[in-house]
């Protein structure tokens, strides 16, 4: 089949399905978490009860993760709606009232697609998609990503039917004019990787696309393969026709089983039709896709331990150069793109590079995608143009901070990145404002940080989670992140010594020029900049052994403040799972805090009418307990837990 | 059938459907774990002569991974995330809880072989912070006390069994 003729094919399968109803289901990932496979269910249960056939459609993530699931209701004649957090129990209702009839139940609707906002929220005009551009973010949750003909009646594979019309040179020349830079974090220009690659005259040569996303709170790469894997699949083709290559390999984390599923599909259809195999689209040129799929390590993420990792080998890195375009997999010139990098390919090579290069900033090129979580009240996935600011993203995008609470800091880039904080909230999003901020754009992950979290805290979980991933190859990766961790958690403890701090400063400063790759040279930053930032937290820590959050277990306690609490209550006498809390029904109680866990229960379980359990810092702040025994009459209380 | 037949029958399968080739070491090291639900010693002797090479180089890839065991799971697996969010979360004290109601560390599976408890650096489920997995069912927004009711069906079976 030619190109044509497979295309109109594909268009009419997705016209016919826009003469009927239909129901859209988001079952990524994080759908799934939600309960969308039951509501899925449900759905193909109520619809077979009533004889209808409606086709249920599972797509990926519409990127407004804090309403999931979420379910679109598509129907030829009437509007588009969309329904959030759905439940297995308002299934019937649905069916009966918008997709048998004609009420749209807008009452547990998130909003319509369609319309001028008189039936409700219009969708489009959500405050955050003022913001927000979605390049390749513009199909997910709207195309079943199991169907390659959803893919290609909405656009797809046409940029490579286009490329394979160019010379590789002219591809190259539109990526340079594009000034697409790599997505990975690093941000080296995209078109030097590849000049370099088809420039190298030792074959066979390889493409790999990068999809070991091992930041924690970093997900838009499993978003896009679970969502729309055939961009990346069309770019990474284009990539292996630009340089000269005829292998590619997809190296994707095992924790990610569902995008495997999905790209395993995807990559026998796109062989089907041909755009894949020994003649793509029945020409000369021949590329082949396999998957790789990683066994847990952060480190593989850095492209010569990607490599080791795909050879079969222990994933350490080594020195560069030589880069992997000249001496990669198996020594040979090697193409290493992150999956949003080859997904912008076929959109830069379909409206050429400069309408790409006019989205963004001076120095960083079209869109970036970001995972927002953390205490953000609309936590999800947002693409916007480069340059759009930290507070558009946060406040805009994300509905601001949950429960009322005070912003304190936005961490970027994940172990490697940075916390930065209110001041800086103003600074454009593009690879260069924020490594002169001291953080990075890494992948994309930004977990918002409020009041209760302490930063001296945050700053010790990620130095604890770069020393376990350090490989070991260098030792001031592995011993220098180590003493790190210990001085932090001595400051944590309420050890700590004034001198740590600069102590602290000189073995960060160590560790970036004692390591080899990415991880260690990077790994001293969220200690950087909280230490920058955020210097008073540490010397409340160590100076007046009080964690101004609360958090730090060593300098905290729990606390039942007398006179709120209500005597006849005994929620947190029986819940408390090492029975510290004393005090019978009619009795104040009080914490055993020898016997104390600090596990929080008691917080948790008092009712919000009493709010009678507190969180002291420093220690000291607690009365003795001959003052709070004053309170308490008697002791005959029992408990009556097992 | 005993269980070194059942190791080296479903090894044996195994190795068959794949190359003699080094770049799938880490490729039959999953496909065996995916099948076993862990890596026996017998196991490593077999892939590592299998492709021709020593039994310590299989030893050093398979322990570089995090993802690779080396003792049975527990009946129910139980997982807790520790990635950022779930760490700002309260993460610690949803750890701290978990190893408090079964009484084992992570790492480790209860006597019992009903539970075993692991610790991942992300599940990427952010938004539903923090979370467990037991089994293969992920339970959202935990907290130290709905750890205990979250545990309760699971420990509630092996005695309905036995009555």
């Amino acid at each position: 089949m030619t190109f044509k003729e497979i295309n109109n094919k594909a268009k009419s399968e997705w016209e016919a399905l826009q003469k009927g109803s239909y129901i859209l289901i988001g079952t990524a990932t994080c759908g799934r978490a939600a309960g969308a496979l039951d509501v899925v269910d449900a759905f193909k249960k109520e619809l077979k009860q009533r004889g209808l056939e409606v086709p249920i459609i599972q797509t990926g993530c519409i990127e407004l993760c804090y309403a999931d699931p979420l379910v679109t209701v598509s129907k030829p004649d009437s509007l588009r709606v969309v329904y959030h957090n759905v439940t297995p129990e308002i299934v019937p209702r649905l069916v009966d009232g918008y997709v048998a009839g004609d009420d749209p139940c807008l009452e547990l609707a998130l909003g319509t697609l369609e319309g001028d906002g008189e039936e409700g929220v219009y969708i489009p005009e959500l405050p955050r998609f003022e913001h927000e551009l979605r390049l390749i973010l513009g199909r997910c949750g709207y195309i079943d990503p199991e169907n390659i003909n959803h893919y290609i009646a909405n656009g797809g594979y046409s940029g490579l039917e286009k490329a394979l019309k160019m010379s590789p040179g002219k591809i190259i020349g539109e990526l340079k004019k594009c000034g697409l830079r790599g997505r990975g974090g690093a941000g080296f220009p995209t078109h030097q990787k590849w000049e370099l690659c088809r420039k190298a005259t030792s074959t066979p040569k390889y493409v790999i696309c990068n999809a070991d996303e091992g930041d924690p709170g970093a997900f838009m790469d499993r978003v896009v393969l679970e969502s729309d894997p055939h961009q990346v699949i069309e770019g990474m083709i284009i990539a292996g026709y630009a340089i000269g290559a005829e292998q590619g390999y997809i190296y994707v984390r095992a924790e990610y089983p569902l995008a495997i599923e999905r790209i395993q599909i995807a990559l026998k259809q796109a062989e089907e039709l041909g755009f894949l195999g020994d003649n793509i689209l029945g020409g000369d040129f021949g590329f082949h896709i396999e998957i790789a799929a990683g066994a847990g390590a952060f480190v593989s993420g850095e492209e010569t331990a990607l490599i080791a990792a795909v050879e079969g080998r222990m994933s350490t890195p080594r020195p560069r150069p030589p880069y992997p375009a000249e001496l990669g997999l198996w020594n040979k010139p090697t193409l290493l793109n992150n999956v949003k990098t080859f997904a912008y390919v076929p959109l830069i090579v379909k409206r050429g590079g400069e309408w790409f290069a006019s989205i963004g900033t001076e120095g960083s090129k079209g869109t970036a995608v970001f995972t927002l979580a953390g205490k953000v009240t609309d936590s999800g996935l947002a693409e916007v143009p480069m340059g759009t600011t930290l507070r558009e993203l946060i406040y805009d995008i994300g509905g601001g901070i949950a429960k009322d609470k005070q912003f304190k800091a936005v961490q970027i880039g994940g172990p490697s990145g940075g916390c930065l904080p209110e001041t800086l909230l103003d600074i454009p999003i593009d690879y260069d404002s924020l490594r002169e901020a001291g953080s990075m754009m890494g992948s994309g992950g930004m977990i918002i940080m409020d009041e209760d979290n302490c930063m001296v805290d945050a700053a010790r979980f990620f130095l604890d989670f770069s020393t376990k991933e350090s490989c070991g190859k260098c030792a001031m990766c592995r011993l220098g992140t180590l003493q790190m961790l210990h001085i932090l958690e001595d400051i944590t403890a309420g050890r700590g010594k004034i001198e740590d701090i600069d102590l602290l400063i000189t073995l960060a400063e160590d560790v970036k020029v004692g390591s080899l790759c990415g991880l260690g040279k990077t790994a001293p930053n969220p200690v950087l900049t909280t230490m920058r930032y955020f210097r008073d937290e540490y010397e409340a820590h160590i100076l007046e052994k009080r964690c101004p959050a609360r958090v730090c277990p060593e300098l905290t306690v729990y606390y039942i403040l007398p006179d709120k609490c209500d005597r006849a209550c005994e929620h947190c006498v029986l819940t408390c799972p090492t029975e510290a809390i004393k005090g019978g029904k009619g009795e104040v109680k009080i914490i055993d805090q020898e016997k104390c866990t600090k596990c929080g229960t008691c917080l948790e379980v008092c009712p919000p009418e009493y709010n009678a359990v507190v969180k002291l810092s420093p220690v000291s702040l607690l009365p003795s307990p001959e003052k709070a025994k004053e309170k308490i009459t008697s002791h005959s209380g029992k408990k009556n837990r097992k | 059938m005993s269980t070194e037949e059942q190791v080296s029958q479903a090894v044996a399968e195994i190795l068959s459907s794949h190359k003699k080739e080094k770049k799938n070491l880490i490729l039959l090291l999953q496909e065996v774990q995916a099948s076993l639900g862990y890596l026996p010693k017998e196991a490593m002797q077999k892939i590592a002569s299998f492709l021709e090479m020593p039994e310590v180089g299989v030893w050093g890839v398979a322990t570089f991974y995090n993802q690779f065991r080396f003792v049975p799971l527990g009946k129910h697996h139980t997982v807790v995330c520790m990635g950022t969010a779930c760490h700002l979360a309260g993460g610690k004290l949803i750890l701290d809880a978990l190893e408090r109601e079964l009484d084992i560390k992570v790492g480790e599976t209860t006597e019992d072989g009903n539970f075993s408890l692991e610790r991942v650096a992300c599940i990427g489920c952010c938004m539903l912070a923090p979370v467990i997995v037991i089994g293969d069912k992920i339970y959202p927004k935990m907290t130290p006390f709905k750890v205990e009711e979250a545990l309760v069906p699971y420990k509630q079976e092996p005695q309905s069994e036995k009555s």
